[in-house]
């Protein structure tokens, strides 16, 4: 780190300042430098165009709607914890809320899906009647059948965008945006760090879940908003279509994703940051505004996780307060472990994995394991299974499933001598986030 | 480097391909398929795992009589693991993958919503079981449980009627089923003349556990010298601690008396009620209903669990009816394709066992008897009041949006029909 | 089908009734009303009663209460009534006339079970055979029958039955009901305000119950003013009550048309459209609200459709009225005596719910403290924090039923469940730190990962055994019932016991840590484990006996809360967020601070459900936003470590 911190000012430009290769080092392409996104671009590309063809949309049908629905959601998951791999593994922030910024964009996205898809049917119904319907007849029909479900029969504030697309477009960013800054200004100016910002941003979610389970929150309570999978206008349009409509976006969202976030991650940016990670207080003490960086790391990747849900949830079809859980933030980070933190395609590995192997394991298609004495039936003793993988991963390869990679490849740990590390370098040393 | 590259091709697509690989290659149709829908981890799997065993029980029993349509019925249990979104995508997964004929399945509201649009999208048949709401009637789905106006308008009736009670709260778990019936309920209790201000409502979390609170301020109610009684529709384990507070603060019945919805024989397996004794429970079914039918059933349920303490319950009763019907209307159609299942449906009858006949209706609903119990020392019901069966009603007649709906699926057609424009408001339901 | 039952029945009984001895006795009523009494109705059984009590018979009183003990069976051969005793055979049968009529097997006969208003209604019948009866039990549940029916014709009995009664304790029960039907029956006003101000202060809930209906109102709306009414005061349209809600009340007694609604009016527009057209406006037009109302005056000019109420006739109607708050109790005396009353009992309540609330406050505080002292100890101590931490209150729980299996009577039950739990819980602690802690002791945030997995696992393997059903856990009668100081304050005896168990556990651990060897070490460790180590303290033991201490603890709570709510693989989950929050907010490293952290989230639970009574939810989410704002005034908690312990 020596020779790349040269003066202050140069690095103050923060993420737009991009790749400066170091004046030591020959000057090399950005795919050149970082291999692993060209075979992630090349990977999912391929997995994309086997999917189609698979597909009983476009393809011979060989592959079922669900399980071209459960690989599309699991490329979101990924999505989301390409988000945590950043936040945590670059950054040292062990957040526990991310999924709330991932349910907070597949609640906005539903407020606009749930809104349009149930006013036509409202203007349908009305047209039958004698009378040509008012705007008020319209809107309150509107609020009556999506509320009447859950006991109401006005439309609460909070929906007062739903009409239009663009506006709840905007809220898939902003909501998870301006949350994760507040919140991370709260935290971060007070210096909250370690162990007690990761229960902090617990306490986030659990706030956020109990407030969205009230009815009088205004997003219809536990019941969540759901048929989210019907897109408005497109009654007719069948699932086969729709879901790889939805694999398609998911597959874009995360190959553009990973381009941005290992350019970035491969920049000076990254090097701050993965020093915020390794040292704080020194990188507070060579002047660099620490809190503004986690700031802009936290805001961002909830943006992601914003956007990851908002392509998540018209695919799963329902959304409601349970996804906010604690629980569920917990996996995101258990998925980036078992991955492999501090390197993206770990942490891709690692979502991808643990939730396929997961619904695999709940779906009651695996052979029961007889011991003679006792059947291990895989839908109850999977999570046993998952939970002492993980201690095992945890105690014995804390680089999780990207450390094999390194293990083959014979390299011990990153050369981190003035090169700017790419996304496939750097990850974590021994000492982490420590006081 | 190669080495590794190739690696994580290699472990990028074996991870995506090993479900693919994995799935079962089925054999050529020899068995007809059952999904079994219940939560078997999570809140809900207190209530819902027995009736995964009680449609197991059915199935072999129907099994032992040669099966259906010369066919035997193969049961595909799967866990939906008290997850609202897991229900929609195991449901899907049913009827594309496994290409099940009917399933039974889901206990909340919230289940059965989240199940719905992919019922109605891949025209499955799903027989729910349990008490609900209302303010629904699906092609595809059959409520095989109590409508508002089968248990909880008569448990309303007999509170005005026969306890005289003039104050009521209700105390129920924030999610559909409490909240639409106790809008509903306080419709109706308006229009019998109690004001506004006499109905408490008050809405808790699943599993809440504190509930001294709670319990003091319906005591406290009682202060203006009105006749107080608890409207209960809390849901799942958080009764037992409302139970358990309600006996640490002496709270009798003849003084304010208790009436859960979703309170059964299986709740109260899990508490010592001597001091809840005089408390009530409104149902369609008791273990305690003294006929030869309940007794057979009974005796048959304990040799399949090979368990003489496990109770039946009301739901399971409606998962007995609701096989039985599906079973014959198969046979009566000759197929187990949904339309013509749903046409030989409507209008089956099966004996209850309560005694008396249930009918399936043209809106997808029983008619059942409304059975009124005490509790009592032993866990199980004293029933104190039973009606002739009353047919079920999706729209209720105490809110007025919902008033001038009917649902008809034999000659209408529609699910949600406005009688007085005459028109068919939606064919789908809301969700 | 059921009604021919009944005649074929009623036929057999009357012959059978005319076949006995003409004797008016209640043989010979209860044999008339068989089908009623048979399945009783609150609203129709009424006279039936009244007939059986007054027909002088010596059984009348046997019968009721037999009756309402569901000791009356009827014979399913011939549907005669019998007193029923349990026998060997099935029930020992005693007829009508009091005479033994051999016995009957169980499925010969249908219990009678008379729903609790018939019971009410039965109970209240036997009051005056019963208030002086020689059996204390009978005269108590005949006052309690007098209290929770209160009556006017029961004031004379009662009075009568004063004198003569022997038991002090139900001579002062009669006297206080004696007070409380005087105030609200008695004929004399005069008597009725000093039985009211005889109560002074009281808050008793019968006494509010009695005083309340004496104060209740209606709003009237009247064109002069009312003389002849007791009016409690006039409420003028625009602060009292809203033009609305004062012409509703216009339209509710009959003095004003009624507004049209919004569907009524389309429906009317709907019934007069002619070519395309109503009243002249295009149909197309009649998406707007204001050509609707335009359409319909029109309509309304033309006679075709019934005059509605305008805005200005509203207005003009709602100003033509005085609108007044008036008592439904005609005597103005009685009715500022029971305001005066009221408001004096209104001041005590509120102190007493104040109490009442703290007491609650403070029994949430004592369990988040259990459930969190065990956490504050690995966390303060070692620095390490354990996700798995609520499965071994869970543990603790499932031992305590587990015990309870086992062990027969609850009482030594509880005494063998709370030390064995905490033996259960210390061993797992102790196997999780030497097999997992141990190892990541650098690297906390591993930690916190790890002993998550250990979570995940340990909830499911509680469910494979266990079952998802919750279990019971029992306690044993004398924890049952609740310390009841009067009718607002009270709490149950399971809660005192967990604020004592909490207070023990404070206790000890202060004990330990400022008395004993082991607690020496401790805080050597936890100040400087090289120096420690350098002094022959062995950090690595004292490490691991701090944290099956915390575990050990943590199962003790789990039994503890087991005993008040129930036990499911769920139950540690539902206090492990909190715990953390007690630690956080109470400041690590200080058994204080726990006690600190819990009170505060506790007390201020509570006192947010009390601001938001309807909505337990909302107190919580609105606690967990005060903890990450109060996170921001003291980053470390109340009570915060100083110096070299604090770390950084």
């Amino acid at each position: 780190m020596t020779d790349t911190i040269s003066s202050r000012s140069k690095y103050s430009g923060g993420p737009g300042a991009g790749p400066r290769p170091a004046a030591a080092l020959p000057a090399r392409g950005f795919f050149a430098r970082n291999p692993s996104v060209l075979w992630f671009v090349l990977i999912l590309t391929l997995l994309v165009l086997a999917v189609t063809l698979l597909s009983p949309a476009f393809g011979s049908g060989a592959m079922s709607t669900s399980f071209v629905k459960t690989l599309g959601k699991t490329l979101c998951l990924c999505l989301a914890a390409l988000a945590m791999d950043i936040v945590w593994g670059y950054t040292g922030i062990l957040s526990l809320g991310h999924m709330a910024f991932f349910a907070l964009g597949g609640y906005m996205i539903g407020q606009w899906l749930m809104y349009a898809r149930t006013q036509e049917i409202v203007v349908q119904a009305l047209s039958a009647e004698a009378l040509p319907p008012t705007a008020g007849e319209v809107a309150q029909g509107v609020a009556s059948q999506i509320f009447g479900v859950v006991g109401g029969s006005d439309m609460p504030l909070i929906w007062s965008f739903a009409h239009s697309l663009p506006l709840q477009l905007a809220m898939v960013v902003l909501v998870p945006g301006v949350l994760a800054l507040v919140f991370g200004w709260l935290a971060f100016r007070s210096r909250v760090t370690g162990v007690y910002l990761s229960i902090l941003t617990q306490a986030m979610t659990l706030a956020l879940a109990l407030y969205l389970f009230q009815n009088d929150s205004g997003l219809r309570g536990n019941n969540g908003l759901s048929g989210l999978q019907n897109l408005p206008g497109m009654a007719a349009t069948s699932q086969d279509l729709i879901s790889i409509w939805f694999f398609w976006a998911a597959a874009a969202a995360l190959v553009m994703a990973y381009v941005l976030l290992s350019w970035v991650v491969s920049g000076k940016f990254g090097s701050v940051i993965r020093a915020i990670r390794d040292d704080e207080a020194r990188v507070r003490f060579l002047g660099y505004p620490v809190e503004g960086y986690k700031l802009f790391v936290f805001a961002v990747t909830a943006v992601i996780c914003g956007v990851a849900g908002a392509l998540y949830y018209p695919q799963a079809g329902i959304i409601n307060p349970a996804e906010l859980a604690p629980i569920a933030s917990i996996y995101l980070a258990v998925w980036v472990a078992i991955g492999g933190r501090g390197r993206l395609y770990g942490s891709v590995i690692g979502a991808a994995l643990v939730s396929l192997l997961s619904s695999w394991f709940t779906s009651g298609r695996v052979p029961s394991l007889p011991l003679g004495f006792y059947t291990i039936d895989w839908v109850d003793w999977w999570k046993v299974l998952l939970g002492l993988t993980f201690v095992l991963v945890t105690l014995f390869a804390p680089k999780g499933i990207g450390g094999l990679f390194d293990r083959f490849q014979g390299r011990r740990s990153p050369d981190r001598k003035g090169a700017p590390l790419g996304p496939d370098q750097g990850s974590l040393q021994e000492k982490e986030a420590v006081e | 480097m190669k080495l590794t590259r190739r690696m994580l091709l290699a472990g990028g697509v074996a991870s995506i391909a090993a479900p693919l690989l994995t799935r079962p290659v089925f054999a050529a149709e020899d068995t007809i398929k059952i999904g079994i829908l219940h939560s078997l981890s999570g809140t809900m799997a207190i209530s819902e795992t027995t009736l995964k065993d009680t449609m197991l029980m059915l199935i072999e029993a129907q099994n032992a009589k040669g099966g259906v349509l010369g066919k035997k019925l193969e049961a595909v249990v799967v866990d939906p693991a008290s997850n609202w979104p897991l229900f929609a995508e195991k449901a899907r997964e049913l009827l594309t993958v496994e290409k099940v004929a009917v399933m039974f399945g889901c206990w909340t509201s919230v289940s059965r919503k989240s199940v719905l649009p992919v019922l109605e999208e891949l025209n499955g048949l799903l027989f729910y079981p349990v008490q609900y709401e209302g303010e629904e009637s699906s092609k595809n789905v059959i409520y095989t449980g109590a409508a508002p106006n089968q248990q909880a308008i008569p448990a309303t009736d007999y509170y005005l009627n026969e306890l005289g009670i003039q104050k009521f709260a209700l105390l129920g778990t924030d999610y559909v089923y409490p909240r639409t019936t106790n809008k509903i309920l306080e419709a109706y209790l308006i229009s019998k003349g109690i004001p506004k201000e006499d109905i408490f409502v008050n809405y808790t979390p699943f599993g809440q556990s504190d509930w001294a609170k709670i319990v003091s301020d319906v005591v406290a109610l009682g202060a203006d010298g009105k006749k107080v009684g608890v409207l209960s529709t809390i849901n799942g384990d958080a009764n037992i601690g409302f139970y358990k507070e309600l006996a640490a603060a002496g709270i009798k019945a003849d003084k304010l008396p208790v009436c859960a919805f979703s309170v059964g024989e299986e709740e109260l397996s899990g508490l010592d009620t001597t001091n809840l004794v005089g408390h009530l429970a409104a149902w369609n079914y008791f273990e305690s209903a003294d006929t030869p039918a309940n007794k057979d059933w009974i005796k048959e349920w304990h040799a399949f669990t090979k368990n003489d303490k496990r109770t039946t319950n009301d739901p399971m009763e409606a998962h007995y009816i609701g096989f039985n019907m599906w079973v014959n209307a198969v046979t009566q159609a000759g197929t187990v394709d949904v339309d013509p299942v749903l046409d030989a449906l409507i209008g089956q009858k099966f004996p209850n066992l309560t005694g008396g006949t249930a009918e399936l209706l043209p809106n997808h609903h029983l008619t059942k008897p409304v059975l009124i119990g005490e509790i009592k020392a032993d866990g199980q019901f004293d029933i104190i009041s039973q009606t002739d069966p009353v047919p079920g009603d999706a729209w209720t007649d105490y809110l007025p949006e919902s008033a001038v709906l009917e649902s008809d699926w034999k000659t209408l057609k529609c699910g949600m029909y406005n009688k007085e424009t005459k028109t068919c408001v939606q064919l789908k339901s809301n969700y | 089908m059921r009604k021919f039952l009944l005649a074929l029945a009623w036929i057999g009984v009357t012959f059978v009734a005319a076949g006995m001895a003409q004797a008016q006795g209640v043989a010979r009523i209860a044999a008339d009303h068989a089908a009623e009494i048979e399945r009783p109705s609150r609203l129709t059984i009424g006279p039936v009663i009244d007939q059986l009590a007054g027909s002088g018979d010596p059984m009348a009183a046997r019968l009721l209460e037999a009756w309402v003990n569901k000791a009356l069976g009827m014979r399913k051969s011939d549907h005669a009534l019998f007193l029923l005793a349990p026998d060997p055979a099935g029930y020992a049968l005693t007829d009508l006339t009091g005479a033994a009529a051999g016995t009957a097997g169980t499925e010969d006969i249908v219990e009678l079970k008379p729903n609790a208003g018939v019971r009410g209604l039965i109970a209240s019948a036997l009051v005056q055979f019963t208030l002086s009866d020689p059996d204390p039990a009978k005269r108590a549940t005949a006052l309690t029958s007098i209290a929770q029916d209160p009556r006017a014709e029961s004031l004379a009995p009662l009075r009568a039955a004063i004198a003569s009664e022997p038991d002090p304790a139900l001579k002062a029960q009669k006297r206080r009901l004696e007070r409380l039907l005087t105030l609200r029956f008695d004929p004399d006003p005069k008597v009725r305000v000093a039985a009211m101000q005889g109560f002074g202060a009281d808050s008793g809930l019968d006494l509010r119950a009695a005083l309340t209906p004496l104060v209740a109102t209606t709003r009237i709306a009247v064109t002069a003013s009312p003389q002849d009414r007791n009016i409690l005061r006039e409420l003028k349209v625009g602060r009292d009550l809203t033009p609305e809600a004062a012409y509703d009340l216009l339209v509710a007694d009959g003095s004003a048309p009624a507004r049209i609604s919004h569907e009524d009016q389309k429906k009317a527009l709907a019934a007069h459209i002619e070519g395309g057209m109503v009243a002249g406006i295009p149909l197309a037009d009649l998406a707007r609200n204001a050509a609707r109302d335009r359409a319909y005056t029109a309509l309304e000019a033309a006679g075709q459709v019934p005059a509605a109420a305008t805005d200005d006739e509203v207005a003009a109607a709602v100003a033509a009225h005085r609108f007044y708050e008036v008592y439904a109790e005609p005597d103005p005396a009685i009715t500022t005596a029971a305001e005066a009353a009221l408001k004096r009992i209104g001041l005590k309540v509120g102190t007493l719910q104040v109490a009442d609330l703290a007491l609650d406050g403070l029994s949430l505080a004592a369990i988040y403290f259990l459930a969190a002292i065990g956490l504050a100890i690995t966390f303060g101590v070692m620095g390490v924090i354990n996700m798995a931490h609520g499965e071994f209150i869970t543990m603790g729980a499932y031992t305590g039923y587990v015990v309870q299996q086992i062990v027969p009577g609850y009482t030594a039950a509880l005494i063998v469940a709370f030390p064995l739990a905490f033996a259960v819980t210390f061993g797992a602690g102790v196997a999780m730190e030497r097999l997992v802690i141990r190892h990541l002791m650098k690297r906390p945030l591993e930690t916190l990962l790890a002993t998550f997995g250990i979570s995940i696992a340990l909830q499911q393997i509680f469910k494979n055994i266990f079952g998802t059903q919750a279990m019971p856990l029992t306690s044993p009668d004398w924890l049952g019932g609740a310390l009841t100081f009067n009718d607002v304050v009270s709490i149950s005896y399971i809660r005192i016991a967990i604020i004592v168990l909490a207070a023990l556990f404070l206790g000890f651990f202060l004990y330990m840590m400022k008395r004993t060897r082991l607690g020496l070490e401790v805080r050597a460790v936890t100040q400087n484990p090289a120096m420690a180590a350098s002094m022959g303290i062995n950090p690595d033991r004292i490490n691991m006996l701090t944290f099956g201490l915390g575990s050990g603890i943590a199962g003790i709570a789990g039994v503890a809360i087991g005993l008040f709510a129930k036990v499911t693989s769920e139950l540690g989950t539902d206090y492990i967020v909190q715990s953390f929050m007690t630690v956080v907010v109470g400041g690590v490293g200080n058994i204080w601070g726990a006690l600190a952290g819990a009170t505060m989230i506790g007390g201020l639970q509570k006192a947010i459900e009390w601001l938001n009574p309807s909505n337990t939810l909302a107190a919580q989410t609105y606690m967990i936003l005060f903890i990450i704002l109060f996170i921001q005034v003291r980053p470390r908690g109340i009570i915060a470590l100083k110096g070299r312990a604090a770390g950084d």
